[in-house]
């Protein structure tokens, strides 16, 4: 644990170091598709509400400069699987924007959709010493936080405080300075992988670049496409990403549940490619210009060429109406969205207050997704695009980059996560020089 | 009809078309290649775009070239001879404009031949540039010359040269062994003198280091007052101090310090007893406690018969 931590808190640094040079580049590792953006620091933040105990990671005013993507190779369900593709990729999308941006960037936030997240939930309490809440308290009770078992082999990806409770009050956002005598925190923690992560590690190393933060992509989605009494009130974020499907379930703007279907856009064209017999490419270009989820009488006479280069002329000359290619595409959309549900129910999503349901990321782009969805999630489905920051092309503006701007926002205005705050004294080594400094502030 | 032509022109027999497959061209069919950029290519962009590199090409580079380039140039000396001949030329042409030209020195404040005198001191070689003049030189030049107490030079308008010239004005004669001299108040000499009679107006100082003291002596001649018109002259004793020479011989022997006032308290005597009137060789003020008088030799043999003394007169 101490590990991670101390990994998260380089990392942290790596991030502090980018925003002094003031550029830093934000990679979406996707399946389909991987974008790179350059954003530019424009300085401190203007005052601004925050959530949580404040801004320690330190936060900033943004501007994006370059702006890249490219496909993706050698990433499935989110995951590297070959290692120099992605690589290359990498490299394609970061040296267009690098260029675009006319500066060198050394820095990269970088998020991923796949690597199985799980949620914990979890619970510490403490006593507090002398009634008021100091941020020592804070890190202790965070401390005492007791860590499950999150299996061999996997990290944590996020963890944030989420709740915090004096004495009998909950719901506390900032308990510091207040009066009470027991402490307790709530906190979510969400863990992937570790060998999807180390993978992703190589691939940037590999590019002569820092690795400054690490997200899941269904997180910062949300964070991009939920608006904020969505955040507030209680939402679903689904991102139908190419290779995964990221969960995500925000509540009193912090979120409490993260998950993904290993299903997406990509398992579409495949149908489709599949039951026409026509290549990947064709298929993913039939699905984006002729693809739907409800056939009408119109749909019958709509005929598509599907061409070929086989040399055969009856294969080549084939038609097919939009009415079957709806029939393909539907029941693998169905099934994606059946799972989302399933794990909504196993998250408890029916319990909260607010069940707002936002469809993003690249496969919510099928015309007649949200009736569909309506159908199988619950009424109140909306479609969600992210919301606009400065200097993001117009191209960069759809659905599909709703994670790559949600980075953006995860960069600059990150939520506070446990090592972001000060690791409590009995903690320190025993003959720590900061331990000493602090049992003198402690007892003068 | 038949052809005059000999033999039949035959148009040229086409290529023979042939069935089979044509030969495959030389060059192949492009590859459609890796679009990712290579490890050397991503690295040599990202070291192209570090600032300061960026910064030395865009600024560095093409100075260096620039200076690079003028130094080339600079090196061969003729060339350098070159650049330095043209600057000067276009120095000199500037120089050189009428405008700037003074044709004429014109001399103003002094008498003919003192002019003269200037004119020949100046020694300038009219016309000439007054970027060339030295006024400063020229001036010192001429208030070298004695009878010039001051120089003013100044270019006017037109190409004249404008001298205003203070002249000295003599206030005494100073006779010394060699001839007359004429000095101003400070002691300067002015000019020389042949005859004493041209200058009967001034008064006549003599004996070495005379000229040094002229002021005092003026101070002497002012306090003079009723004694003025019997004055020959001042003689300036042993470089110290002053005799005044009156006619009949007489002199008056004044001390070192403080003459004037010595001079006064005689004149008041000589205004209550009438002094100076009588039978005196020489009134001794040198020690202003005791004044002494020194009488002719007989008003001294009158004065003792009167006593009633024999004087026994020797050849001695």
């Amino acid at each position: 644990m101490t590990d991670l931590y101390q990994t998260q808190r380089a990392m942290r640094n790596m991030r502090r170091a980018a925003m002094q040079r003031g550029v830093i580049a934000i990679l979406d590792v996707g399946t389909s598709k991987i974008a790179c953006l350059i954003l530019r620091f424009d300085g401190e933040a203007r005052l601004r509400e925050t959530e949580g105990v404040g801004p320690m990671a330190g936060q900033s005013q943004f501007r994006i400069i370059g702006a890249a993507t490219t496909r993706s190779r050698g990433v499935r369900f989110g995951e590297i699987a070959v290692m120099n593709e992605t690589e290359r990729a990498i490299r394609t999308a970061l040296q267009a924007a690098q260029k675009m941006a006319n500066v060198r960037v050394d820095h990269v936030i970088a998020c991923f959709s796949g690597a199985e997240p799980r949620s914990y939930g979890l619970a510490g309490a403490i006593d507090l010493e002398d009634n008021v809440v100091t941020e020592q308290d804070i890190a202790r009770v965070l401390a005492s936080c007791d860590v499950p078992d999150i299996g061999p082999g996997r990290e944590v990806l996020h963890a944030q405080p989420v709740n915090f409770a004096l004495d009998h009050r909950s719901g506390l956002g900032d308990p510091r300075g207040q009066i009470g005598h027991r402490l307790a925190c709530d906190m979510h923690l969400l863990s992937v992988d570790a060998s999807a992560i180390q993978n992703l590690l190589y691939c940037i190393q590999r590019c002569d670049l820092e690795l400054a933060g690490i997200a899941s992509s269904s997180y910062v989605s949300a964070i991009s496409s939920l608006v904020e009494d969505e955040q507030e009130l209680g939402a679903a974020c689904i991102d139908m990403g190419g290779g995964a499907t990221g969960i995500s379930i925000f509540m009193k703007k912090h979120m409490i549940y993260a998950d993904s279907v290993r299903m997406g856009g990509d398992h579409v064209t495949s149908d489709i490619s599949k039951g026409l017999q026509i290549p990947m490419a064709d298929a993913e270009r039939i699905k984006t210009r002729h693809g739907g989820l409800f056939a009408t009488g119109m749909d019958d006479r709509e005929m598509i060429e599907l061409g070929g280069d086989s040399g055969d002329w009856e294969k080549d000359r084939r038609q097919i109406s939009r009415t079957e290619l709806i029939g393909i595409m539907r029941p693998r959309v169905e099934e994606i969205l059946e799972e989302a549900r399933s794990v909504l129910d196993a998250a408890g999503f029916d319990h909260l207050p607010s069940q707002q349901i936002v469809l993003t990321g690249g496969g919510s782009q099928i015309p007649g997704l949200d009736m569909l969805a309506g159908r199988i999630l619950g009424h109140r489905v909306r479609l969600g695009r992210p919301l606009r920051v400065q200097g993001l092309p117009q191209a960069a503006t759809g659905a599909a980059f709703a994670s790559a701007v949600g980075l953006c926002m995860f960069a600059t205005h990150p939520q506070d996560e446990w090592w972001d705050f000060e690791v409590p004294a009995d903690r320190y080594p025993a003959r720590s020089l900061r331990r000493a400094f602090r049992w003198f502030k402690d007892n003068w | 009809m038949r052809s005059l032509i000999p033999f039949r022109l035959r148009p040229a027999r086409p290529a023979r078309q042939t069935w089979a497959r044509p030969e495959p061209p030389l060059t192949r069919a492009p590859v459609r290649h890796d679009p990712a950029p290579s490890l050397w290519a991503y690295r040599m962009q990202r070291v192209m775009l570090t600032p300061y590199l960026r910064a030395l090409l865009r600024v560095g580079l093409p100075s260096f070239a620039v200076l690079f380039a003028c130094a080339l140039y600079i090196a061969d000396e003729d060339r350098r001879a070159g650049i330095t001949a043209v600057f000067t030329d276009l120095r000199e042409k500037f120089e050189q404009r009428p405008e700037f030209m003074v044709t004429l020195a014109s001399v103003e404040g002094c008498s003919q031949d003192l002019a003269d005198a200037v004119r020949a001191r100046l020694n300038l070689n009219l016309p000439q540039s007054s970027f060339d003049l030295d006024l400063e030189a020229a001036r010192a030049r001429i208030e070298d010359l004695d009878a010039v107490k001051s120089a003013e030079l100044r270019v006017r308008s037109g190409g004249v040269l404008q001298v205003l010239v203070t002249e000295r004005e003599p206030v005494a004669i100073w006779r010394q062994a060699e001839g007359l001299t004429l000095v101003d108040e400070t002691g300067h000499r002015v000019a020389s003198l042949i005859e004493r009679s041209d200058r009967a107006d001034l008064p006549l100082i003599a004996g070495e280091g005379a000229d040094r003291a002229t002021p005092e002596a003026l101070a002497l001649l002012a306090a003079a007052g009723p004694v003025a018109p019997r004055i020959r002259g001042l003689v300036r004793m042993g470089e110290r101090r002053w005799d005044i020479v009156l006619d009949r011989d007489q002199r008056i022997l004044l001390p070192e310090d403080n003459p004037v006032r010595a001079l006064e308290r005689l004149l008041a005597l000589d205004h209550a007893q009438d002094i100076l009137t009588r039978d005196l060789a020489a009134v001794d003020l040198r020690i202003a406690a005791r004044p002494t008088l020194r009488l002719t030799p007989y008003a001294m043999n009158e004065l003792r018969r009167s006593r009633g003394l024999e004087i026994v007169e020797t050849e001695l």
